[in-house]
């Protein structure tokens, strides 16, 4: 059984693929890469889900299908906030969307 | 053959996320996340669950990301190169908070994690169940049994969803 990938290097590769997105939501002003990199963490904790599954039951595949709809639904809601948005700043930099930040 | 084919994959999707968030061009940036989905899809299939590799690529690069592309070039952003990376300061902000979520998720992984197939039965268990019930079986009869409430619930959540993109990206409803 040496040919079985350890549980500890999948949850460190999720681990890093989230912290990698978390950095890139901090460190980018494009909306449209925020998203992605939103993206980026929901893959990360499917990645988690996937790699837990054999020890804690075939649940975590059905969770993934979930989080992936969910995703599906989030990026297409986000995306049309973004056009809307577009249309009045011509921008979709954040630093020009601080109606709402005080 | 596995763990190389793992490892090989997991430098491809860390090293293409990385570019991801460091590109300037948002097309740049899709492309590579499209890569990290795709070496995700292998690492998924690596680890035993085959559906959810094909959903990864059906959904995820082959739905979510041609929208996002399709949204980048609709508002003509491939071009202008306008630099939207933050100054020095959030860049140090930036890593600091990746190293914070490293440290709290490796503190959290390290721990006692509770598994009810046990440590060493678990893979073979698993194995066993796709045997019995087949590839797709083995997520859709919990689904459809199980999970039903939550499945409806999904359905409501994905017509709300295309209800409200349309409401929102439409320019008089």
């Amino acid at each position: 059984m040496s040919d079985v990938i350890p549980l500890q290097a999948s949850l460190g590769l999720s681990a890093v693929l989230f912290a990698i997105g978390a950095a890139g939501v901090v460190l980018r002003r494009n909306a449209i890469i925020l998203f992605m990199c939103v993206e980026l963490m929901l893959n990360a904790v499917n990645l988690a889900f996937v790699a837990l599954s054999p020890y804690a039951g075939v649940q975590g595949q059905v969770f993934v299908f979930f989080v992936i709809a969910v995703a599906a639904a989030e990026a297409a809601v986000g995306l049309a906030i973004v056009i809307s948005v577009f249309r009045h700043k011509e921008s979709v930099d954040i630093k020009n969307f601080s109606l709402l930040r005080w | 053959m596995i763990q190389a084919l793992f490892w090989l994959f997991a430098i491809l999707a860390a090293s293409s996320a990385l570019l991801m968030v460091t590109r300037k061009s948002p097309v740049a940036s899709a492309m590579w996340l499209i890569g990290t989905f795709f070496c995700l899809a292998a690492i998924y299939t690596l680890l035993g669950a085959y559906f959810i590799g094909i959903i990864q690529i059906l959904v995820y690069a082959g739905a979510i990301m041609i929208l996002f592309l399709f949204v980048i070039m609709l508002l003509n952003l491939g071009n202008d190169f306008e630099p939207d990376i933050r100054s020095n300061v959030w860049k140090v902000i930036a890593a600091g908070t990746g190293l914070v979520v490293i440290a709290l998720l490796a503190r959290a992984f390290s721990g006692n994690m509770a598994m009810p197939l046990g440590r060493t039965a678990g893979p073979g268990l698993l194995a066993q169940g796709l045997a019995e019930r087949g590839t797709v079986g083995v997520i859709a009869i919990p689904m459809y049994t199980d999970y039903m409430v939550l499945l409806q619930a999904t359905a409501i959540l994905l017509l709300v969803a295309v209800v409200g993109a349309v409401v929102l990206a439409k320019r008089n409803v």
